[in-house]
């Protein structure tokens, strides 16, 4: 499988995710923001700080000349997975629908939190079950997602709330006052993929976990 | 001329820091605060004919980059 991984400047995730999606067996080519979009089987915006997060998060990264061809890719079909500063991003191209404010606390969250499987009818989490817990990181300041009430049902209804904060027992815990303890969600497509945790740091037990593993998987199926 | 684009969260979202600020003045004693939100302020200084070509102009910033339409309401007022 071939992974495009977006750099943009002020990307910091790009090496660990690269070295994650290697690890389950994907070739990864970087593609720097100026660059043409070659031809990958998924697309993915690490996380980081493009741009410096100026103005809002992701807001200058969307008019970057590399945005302008992810959207034309993934109008077509292509597979995106954006990962904090990506989901970010992805919101402010309007690839998927809403967007994102400051933390409520006003503190940048960096730790372990569980997440549960909302909805595996997809690809990105094919390979969990639904109802599933996991234990992944996030390292967030602007993760409190917000979308209007008419949008939330229709993502409801059409199966793309995927991931939602918890406790290790799978009741709701929500670290970041995001809407319903939103942390994933897809398009209605679904073949655009946005989430705040990060996959590419739980791939190995001695590091904390590896749930992140069954997570890149789901896109080799 | 000059643009003045004023950015706020609209009504109804959360604003956070607007929280923070309003307890930290109710701690100081200000008592008679009821609401705090906290927006930002973009200055511009643009090219322009008339004032209605620099509104036009700058609500075409506004629209595409400088506010949220999701999250954010704006304002836009033009000096010359």
């Amino acid at each position: 499988m071939k992974v495009g991984m977006v750099v943009f400047p002020g990307t910091n995730c790009d090496r660990d995710t690269k070295w994650a999606f290697e690890k389950v067996g994907a070739q990864v080519e970087f593609v720097w923001h100026t660059d043409k979009l070659k031809k990958f089987d998924l697309v993915v915006l690490p996380g980081g700080f493009s741009y410096g997060d100026y103005l809002r998060s992701g807001a200058i990264a969307r008019f970057s000349p590399v945005m302008e061809e992810v959207k034309k890719y993934a109008q077509k079909g292509g597979k995106v997975l954006g990962i904090c500063n990506g989901f970010q991003i992805l919101l402010e191209s309007h690839l998927l629908p809403g967007a994102m404010t400051r933390n409520e606390s006003l503190h940048f969250i960096s730790k372990f939190h569980h997440l549960k499987v909302v909805n595996n009818e997809n690809q990105f989490l094919s390979q969990c079950e639904k109802g599933e817990i996991l234990n992944i990181p996030i390292a967030h300041a602007e993760g409190n997602y917000r979308v209007d009430n008419d949008t939330l049902k229709e993502m409801y209804d059409n199966g793309q709330i995927l991931l939602k904060y918890c406790d290790e027992n799978g009741e709701e815990l929500n670290p970041n006052g995001s809407v319903d303890a939103i942390a994933g969600i897809c398009n209605k497509e679904k073949n655009v993929f946005g989430l705040m945790p990060h996959p590419e740091r739980a791939m190995d037990s001695i590091l904390g976990g590896e749930d992140g593993i069954k997570m890149l998987k789901g896109f080799f199926q | 001329m000059k643009a003045i684009v004023n950015v706020h969260l609209k009504k109804g979202v959360l604003d956070p820091q607007g929280k923070a600020v309003h307890h930290a003045l109710e701690n100081l004693g200000f008592k008679n605060v009821e609401d705090v939100r906290i927006g930002k302020q973009i200055l511009i200084e643009l090219k322009a004919q008339s004032v209605e070509e620099a509104e036009k102009e700058v609500k075409e910033m506004a629209d595409r980059l400088l506010a949220n339409p999701v999250i954010e309401n704006y304002t836009v007022e033009i000096l010359q």
